[in-house]
């Protein structure tokens, strides 16, 4: 038995050690195929409108970046006053896991030389050829996306996973889970080339950031189990409220603005006029979520609920996400609707489960990125095509396109539910097996502010009525 | 003397110190911001679609130490001004002190009250 235990370690050790070496070679032998321009001066010479479109990526850039600031203040608003150091740690330390890791290998896995449809194999550190304004650009648009979709999964965990949990979990987001299903979808991957409709097609995320974030929280989620207090001992569910409507308000108002940079600078250039339409059908849909959640919850309970609303908000930018770009006003509509009834009998759902989601991060980024994605094979109007307006248009069910763009969407969906949470179970079991990835019912009860981080977020305020 | 204890509603607190202060009688007054229960058992709030219940809600605690000669005038004063006539008004609470000391003289009795 021992001596088959150290055959078995060997050979992963001889694995491990190949890898290494392979990505070694490619760093210390870079490609010498000097097509890269590190100055701009080339690029400029040969497009001289490039400014313009560089200019829009950058700017649409930093208002998705901005979004991390967006996701800490709807969870910490979401979340009690004891854990809102715990959540600003994590909202931070993902964005800073992710630039490091994306840049070291996740952006050559996702936009890299194409291997067979399944994974990008060149460009890693952003070394040799990559070394070029326009790779560099790509790079940043990719970087903020993978943040986002990592940062999403910190509310569906929130208040009782470990921060050293945390911080390995957002490496492997960065490094594998989004890259290499982005890749699929963006990078060249089999999926983009599926034999129905144009292919499987995302617009600006719908699946690659957000299914991919929810179903990863889901994933987290059970395998953390329920947070203290939330079900009864007869297992009804119970509310925490959290402590502040006010960040989380303003956290989806800073979501909402980031994610008009998020949708129309997906067209990846300010020369597609196609990035009006897409800001229009952005709002609607926002605003049809918020409206459904809102008037679903007041019928059942008489009350005007804000924290509804403000998920089916971000539900319609969710769903909206995958179709903007091919759709029009009435569609947006519909599907910002449907996405704000969808978000409330989620997260019911997914209460009724025993599935403890804080901040319903699943319900509005997993279930409604599925949406998205189905959506696309039904509404897509035929006017717009793949980031260009020329052939081929992408065309859904109701405009006359047939079933094929609805079934490579169904395929799309489909896969990356599983991908993200086959590897996101994986990912926080393995953890939980060597370290434990929960804190202690203790630690749990006092907040993780003090126990795990040592600093309360606010230590002149004592607070009340905590559970 | 007399201690004066009263449990009101919190949006009260003004309009029972203005009151007082016409009354002219009542030399000092102390508050205490608290939570508690009473025949209303506390209330029904909602967080993202699902109500829950607060056991204990905020109230402010008056405490006011008197002459004996005054305590009823202030009591009434007190019960009238924090009536709504609904469920959660409060109660007041009258004790017997045995003694005052002001510290800065060492006064004792009705005249430190």
């Amino acid at each position: 038995m021992k001596i088959k235990l150290k055959k078995w370690r060997d050979r992963v050790m001889a694995a491990g050690l190949a890898v290494v070496t392979g990505l070694l070679a490619s760093i210390v032998f870079p490609h010498l195929a000097f097509a890269a321009d590190p100055s701009g001066a080339e690029t400029l010479a040969q497009n001289p409108q490039a400014p313009v479109d560089y200019v829009w990526v950058l700017v649409c850039g930093f208002l998705v970046f901005f979004m991390q600031a967006g996701f800490a203040m709807v969870e910490a608003g979401f979340c009690r006053a004891k854990n809102a150091t715990n959540l600003m740690a994590k909202n931070t330390i993902d964005f800073v896991m992710a630039s490091l890791v994306f840049m070291a290998i996740g952006f050559a896995f996702m936009m890299g030389n194409d291997y067979h449809g399944l994974i990008g194999t060149s460009g890693w550190f952003l070394h040799g050829a990559n070394y070029d304004v326009g790779k560099y650009l790509m790079f940043f648009w990719q970087l903020v996306f993978a943040g986002t979709a990592a940062t999403i999964v910190s509310g569906a965990v929130a208040e009782r996973l470990k921060f050293k949990a945390y911080f390995l979990y957002s490496l492997a987001v960065a490094a594998i889970i989004y890259p290499i299903y982005g890749h699929w979808v963006w990078g060249g991957g089999w999926l983009a080339k599926l034999p129905f409709g144009v292919g499987h097609v995302d617009f600006a995320g719908s699946g690659v950031v957000h299914t991919i974030g929810g179903f990863v929280g889901l994933a987290g989620a059970i395998v953390l189990g329920s947070r203290f207090g939330k079900f009864a001992k007869d297992g009804k569910p119970k509310a925490i409220p959290g402590h502040s409507i006010t960040l989380a308000a303003l956290g989806t108002f800073i979501l909402w603005f980031g994610w008009f940079g998020f949708n129309a600078g997906s067209t990846f250039s300010a020369h597609q006029l196609r990035i009006a339409v897409i800001a229009v059908n952005t709002n609607l849909a926002a605003a049809a979520g918020a409206a459904v959640a809102i008037l679903l919850v007041f019928m059942k309970t008489k009350k005007w609920d804000v924290g509804m609303m403000l998920n089916g908000c971000l539900a319609g930018l969710v769903a909206v996400t995958a179709p903007c770009a091919w759709i029009e006003a009435w569609a947006a509509v519909v599907i910002g609707a449907i996405a704000g009834a969808l978000v409330v009998l989620g997260v019911y759902f997914w209460e009724s489960k025993g599935v403890d989601d804080p901040v319903g991060a699943v319900s509005v980024h997993g279930l409604n990125g599925v949406w998205g994605l189905i959506s696309v094979g039904l509404f897509a109007d035929g006017t717009y095509g793949l980031g260009s307006t020329t052939e081929p248009f992408v065309k859904g069910l109701f405009y006359g396109g047939g079933y094929g763009q609805l079934i490579a969407q169904a395929i799309g969906a489909a896969v990356c539910v599983a991908w993200a949470f086959g590897l996101g179970f994986i990912a926080f079991k393995i953890m939980d097996t060597f370290f434990g990835i929960r804190v202690k019912p203790e630690e749990e009860l006092k907040g993780l502010d003090v126990q795990e981080h040592g600093t309360p977020a606010y230590p002149n305020f004592y607070t009340t009525n905590q559970s | 003397m007399k201690k004066i204890e009263a449990v009101i509603r919190v949006e009260k607190l003004e309009e029972i110190t203005e009151v007082l202060e016409k009354l002219n009688c009542c030399p000092g007054m102390m508050i205490t911001h608290i939570e508690g229960r009473g025949r209303q058992k506390g209330i029904v709030e909602q967080f993202r679609g699902r109500e829950y219940k607060v056991n204990f809600l905020p109230k402010v605690k008056i405490e006011i130490v008197t002459k004996d000669s005054d305590a009823d005038k202030i009591v009434n004063a007190i019960s009238k001004a924090a009536r709504t006539g609904e469920i959660g008004d409060g109660k007041i609470f009258v004790y017997s002190i045995e003694d005052v000391l002001r510290i800065r003289t060492g006064e004792k009795g009705d005249i430190a009250v």
